[in-house]
């Protein structure tokens, strides 16, 4: 991983910005730590040379005051910009994430990638914090502090400059080196302890399994024996991942005592003074400091940073291409023409070679078992699954070449699983047509017998509605697009019979004039439809009833 | 520190021994630190005064020493500490899992869904930290400090004394201010985080209905609405967050300083030499160098905090059911299960409300009822997961006189929310009868019409199943379960809503396969499908805790042929 990510600059401007803050502040805090060592050298010299009193130092003190409340002030300012500098960052990686997502469109969005991106655009994101708060700042300090260091030490004892230039580099150097050489241990260490995790939650989660049949007791000495396995086997490869920090540790305190060495001895042969030398011995461990630090930051912000990737990648995704033709004013006749689709997540293709023709004032009903792509055709019909073979015409143009927010227009849907945004029925009902009035909200959902109040509340993922009314008021949203298409997706499933009878009998009028497909695997649904295909998987073709 | 570390601490107390050595360790390489510091700044000033390099011999071998020393003993007290917490790791496991094992499944009822349980496992590893991020660090810490504030009081009482102060700055109240302030932050910006968060799950899991009504413009505008003012509460609570970087700046300038103007008037009253002042002035720098890490140290223990409440709450919670001390002999065949006046509560409330059945040995009873009538109820206290009233005889034994294990070796569950383990198909089968031969697994699958399905998978029997059974479907997993119970050939065998989450035309599939396998034995159904009804010798509906003979005249009871017994 990269320690700045080029298309973060790119996407999120803010980082440009911060990045110049930072060093602002790296060398306002670098000029502190020189100041400060000054001071420090000249007044301890002073006392051990010449046993000046308390009121000789009083300049030297204040300022030695001055300087520590400066570097508090540069402490605080430093991490304060950073979290802001984060906020700023976060919020346009998320709208930039989500604008983008909803382009790519539903078809993009399998269930696990809906999952993983909440989690990125809220937990994941948020991360960035530790990124841009600690680690930034701290790589900015480990260049600027260590390079204004040298430049004060050089004049100063050109012997310790060069000891320190020399051993500062080897610290990156082996980082990388020892970092390169047990990456594969530290994965296997990962992948056993990730492998460990998942056992003992799969043996919890199975718990009332296990006792069923007896097992439960035996499982405790299995955690037992295979944690056991994992300790001594992490063991043996830390030995060798803990060698980074041995080798970091040892370059830094062993140059520090190297320096410490050799201007004692050069200040015995008199060719230092005593005040240059403890200006070099406060000075070397601060050289080293910055760049230690940044390898603890570097883990607590590598899960921002690696989320920060994963919506950059997302965000590179390249939109997919899409007709731009105005489709027909008015659609009255829609023909599928041998569509073949096939899932990425399924080996075989579904639908597979199916036709279909609709019209207007006729209702179709689809049925077939689950897997032989009943809802795919609906999701082609929407223009969210293009078909890899075949095409659909919609008054005899082609569906691929029309714009598909225009061609939607033309479009009611009902979802097999509706979703149900927080708010009230009404709220719901409008989604498709956010200025319709009152009345033409109630008279939807007539059409559709939805018999709660239109201002009853609607929790989260439809809380508060059973799944027979929740149902119902994707079909009341589908009808009052007043659309010339109306695809619905099991629409009376889940419902009583009285009920199914009686949005069946309302479909009938509300069909009137328009081309209704639905899906439907009920009895009652496939007798009230006027024609019935029996979308059967390969390699039956679909035939007409 | 709190009552919960305390606590969590006591369950990992073998590791002790272990744990001081890597204190000592440490304890040794942050010393090293100091000394190489303190060391130094007498090598210096004594170097300053041009005495023959010999008289500093000793001075330089003990600042190469410590130089070199530091690393190693970092190295040591990194390994020994990682070894205590993956030893105490394991035995929290072991300890919580055999607690849990008690409580499953009524005592877990909070804990049904994946997502609970996966939290309670990351809590309980996440104690393992405790040791090794939290205790370590300031005990290591703490003896240094303390070994460094005793020196320093050695040379001048009243510079041992500001340091100490200013180390308690650092250890104490900046980890509390930061505390504080990110609460406060945390308080304001939650509720919108929250309110983010819901429009983003409104976003992508509704990003196909958004689409295709044309209503993504408006929901991208409400989010960037709620996203502004996320952010701009950010950027107002950003101001507080370098406050304790600020104070634990402060304190380690104002240990050199006081240092500084402590020791002068000591060395003009002759009472500190200036060999010693050197020392003095230079020795808080290291100290405070050490210091820098605790604060991260102490912010893991809000954290570690939630962790061990929400792990000891489970622990803490009392036995559903309590094994009889003495156990009743094994009940004997015939096995005629008989429930008298059976009362039962779950979450509290009254579900079975004297509650009578029958189930002769080798009759197939079904017992229909809403969801939430109490059918899983009724199961959990035939299979002992919960306690009751009243009496239930097996074979004419008390079930509340048996250990729950005898009793669930007579009375088997094949429920709806099937559990399958991320292993093979034939070691989930084998779990049932860790005895059984590939042909009694083949012949168990035969019975659930599974048989087919295994043969043509390229490795049979030893296919993996994957992550809660994933690679199967509903109706696979489900007839894997029903093998996996016919194989524990339970005299008594409780299903609880095989068909659940089935599509129609695969529960009706199933259901047909089911009572065809388990002919001519003791069967309860429980199931709110009334099509399932067809094979069975008496159907009772369960309403308001009791059960009444036939099926209820819900809404589609016409469609379903009626049995009384």
């Amino acid at each position: 991983m990269r320690p700045v990510d080029p298309r973060l600059l790119r996407y999120a401007r803010a980082t440009a910005g911060h990045l110049a803050v930072l060093v602002v502040l790296g060398a306002a805090t670098a000029g502190l730590v020189i100041a400060q060592a000054g001071l420090l050298a000249d007044t301890i010299a002073g006392v051990v040379e010449h046993g000046v009193g308390l009121a000789a130092l009083g300049t030297p003190l204040i300022l030695l005051a001055a300087v520590i409340a400066g570097r508090a002030v540069v402490a605080w300012v430093t991490e304060a910009e950073g979290h802001r500098a984060a906020a700023r960052v976060k919020s346009t990686l998320r709208r930039r994430l989500l604008a983008h997502v909803v382009d790519l469109g539903p078809a993009h969005l399998t269930a696990h990638r809906t999952g993983r991106l909440t989690t990125l655009a809220t937990t994941g994101v948020d991360a960035l914090d530790g990124y841009f708060a600690k680690y930034l700042p701290q790589l900015v300090l480990a260049v600027v502090v260590p390079a204004a260091i040298l430049a004060r030490v050089l004049p100063a004892d050109p012997v310790a400059a060069v000891t320190i230039a020399v051993t500062l580099p080897l610290i990156p150097v082996f980082m990388v080196l020892i970092g390169l050489a047990t990456r594969a241990a530290t994965r296997n260490r990962y992948d056993a302890l990730t492998r460990l995790a998942h056992h003992f939650l799969d043996v919890v989660a199975g718990l009332p399994t296990l006792k069923v049949f007896g097992r439960a007791a035996a499982q405790a000495d299995t955690i037992r024996r295979i944690t056991d396995r994992y300790r001594r086997s992490t063991l043996a490869t830390l030995r060798i991942a803990f060698l980074s920090a041995l080798v970091l540790e040892l370059i830094a305190t062993l140059s520090v005592a190297l320096v410490a060495v050799g201007i004692g001895l050069r200040l015995v042969d008199g060719h230092l003074d005593l005040r240059t030398a403890l200006l070099v011995l406060i000075l070397a461990p601060e050289a080293y400091l910055p760049l230690r630090a940044v390898g603890t930051h570097y883990h607590a912000s590598a899960d921002g940073l690696a989320a920060a990737e994963e919506v950059l990648t997302v965000l590179d995704t390249p939109r997919p291409e899409v007709g731009r033709a105005a489709p027909p004013t008015e659609v009255t006749d829609i023909a599928l023409d041998h569509v073949t689709v096939t899932h990425p997540d399924r080996p075989e293709p579904a639908p597979d070679d199916a036709s279909l023709h609709l019209t207007r004032g006729e209702i179709v009903a689809l049925t077939g078992p689950s897997g032989a792509g009943k809802s795919t055709l609906l999701a082609v019909l929407l223009g969210f699954a293009t078909p890899e073979r075949g095409r659909v015409l919609v008054n005899g143009y082609d569906l691929a070449g029309l714009d598909p927010d225009r061609w939607r227009r033309h479009v009611g849907w009902a979802a097999q699983q509706p979703y149900l945004f927080t708010g009230t029925v009404a709220d719901n009902v409008r989604l498709g047509a956010p200025t319709a009035g009152d009345t033409a909200v109630a008279a939807a959902a007539r059409d559709a017998c939805l018999d709660v109040p239109l201002d009853t509340p609607v929790g989260e993922h439809g809380a508060g509605l059973s799944a027979g009314q929740r149902r119902r008021v994707a079909l009341a949203r589908a009808y009052l697009r007043d659309a010339d298409v109306l695809l619905l997706d099991e629409p009376t499933a889940g419902l009583d019979p009285d009920t199914e009878a009686r949005v069946l009998a309302r479909l009938r009028t509300v069909a009137a004039g328009r081309i209704v497909l639905l899906v439907s695997h009920r009895p009652a649904a496939l007798a009230a439809a006027d024609t019935v295909v029996d979308l059967a998987p390969a390699p039956r073709q679909p035939a007409l009833r | 520190m709190s009552g919960e570390i305390r606590q969590v601490l006591r369950l990992g107390r073998t590791a002790r021994g272990r744990f001081a050595l890597a204190a000592l360790c440490g304890t040794a390489a942050t010393g090293a630190a100091v000394a190489l510091g303190g060391t130094a700044a007498w090598l210096i000033a004594r170097a300053a005064q041009h005495p023959p390099v010999l008289y500093l011999m000793v001075a330089i071998v003990a600042v190469r020493a410590f130089g070199l020393s530091r690393g190693v003993f970092r190295y040591a007290e990194r390994l020994v500490g990682h070894d205590t917490a993956l030893r105490v790791l394991g035995r929290l496991r072991v300890t919580t899992y055999r607690r849990l094992a008690a409580l499953a499944p009524a005592g877990l009822a909070a804990h049904r869904s994946g997502d609970l349980s996966a939290r309670l496992v990351g809590d309980i590893d996440s104690l393992a930290d405790v040791w090794l991020r939290l205790l370590l660090p300031y005990t290591v810490a703490g003896l240094v400090g303390a070994g460094t504030v005793a020196f320093t009081a050695w040379l001048l009482p009243s510079a041992g004394l500001a340091l100490g102060a200013t180390l308690l700055v650092v250890a104490v109240a900046s980890p509390a201010l930061a505390g504080r302030v990110s609460r406060h932050a945390e308080a304001r910006i939650a509720p919108l985080r929250g309110e983010l968060a819901a429009r983003t799950v409104d976003l992508l899991a509704g990003t196909a209905e958004l689409t295709a009504h044309g209503a993504t413009g408006l929901a991208l505008a409400g989010y960037a609405d709620a996203d502004t003012a996320l952010s701009a509460a950010e950027r107002r609570a950003a101001a507080g967050q370098g406050l304790a970087a600020a104070l634990a700046t402060v304190a380690g300038g104002a240990a050199v300083w006081s240092a500084v103007a402590l020791g002068t008037p000591a060395v003009r009253h002759g009472t500190l030499t200036g060999l010693l002042f050197a020392v003095l002035a230079l020795m808080p720098l290291a100290v405070h160098e050490a210091y820098a890490a605790l604060p991260s140290a102490a912010a893991q223990l809000p954290r570690l905090r939630g962790a061990a409440r929400r792990v000891l709450a489970v622990l803490r919670r009392p036995d559903p059911v309590t094994d009889p001390a003495q156990p009743a002999a094994e009940p004997t065949p015939p096995y005629h299960l008989r429930l008298r006046a059976v009362t039962a509560r779950w979450r509290d409330t009254d579900v079975l409300r004297g509650l009578d059945l029958d189930v002769p040995a080798g009759t197939r009873v079904a017992i229909t009822g809403e969801s939430g009538s109490g059918k899983s109820t009724l199961a959990a206290v035939l299979l002992r997961f919960c306690d009751h009233t009243g009496s239930i005889t097996l074979g004419g034994t008390e079930l509340a006189d048996l250990a729950g294990d005898t009793v669930r070796r007579h009375i088997g569950l094949c429920a709806q929310d099937v559990y399958l383990f991320d292993t093979t198909i034939a070691e989930n089968l084998r779990l049932a009868r860790p005895t059984a031969t590939d042909d009694d697994l083949h012949a168990a699958l035969r019975r659930a019409r599974l048989d087919g399905f295994v043969a043509g998978l390229p490795d049979g029997l030893d296919t993996f199943v994957g992550e809660h059974g994933d690679t199967l479907s509903g109706g696979q997993r489900q007839r894997l379960a029903l093998a996996r119970a016919l194989l524990a050939d339970p005299p008594i065998l409780v299903l609880d809503e095989p068909t659940e989450h089935l599509d129609e035309p695969t529960a009706a599939a199933l259901t047909r396969d089911l009572l065809a396998a388990t002919a001519g034995r003791t069967v309860l159904l429980l199931t709110h499908r009334r099509a399932d009804l067809t094979a069975v010798d008496t159907v009772y509906d369960l309403r308001d805790g009791r059960l009444i003979p036939g099926v209820s005249t819900a809404p589609d009871a016409a469609t379903a042929r009626t049995f009384v017994p």
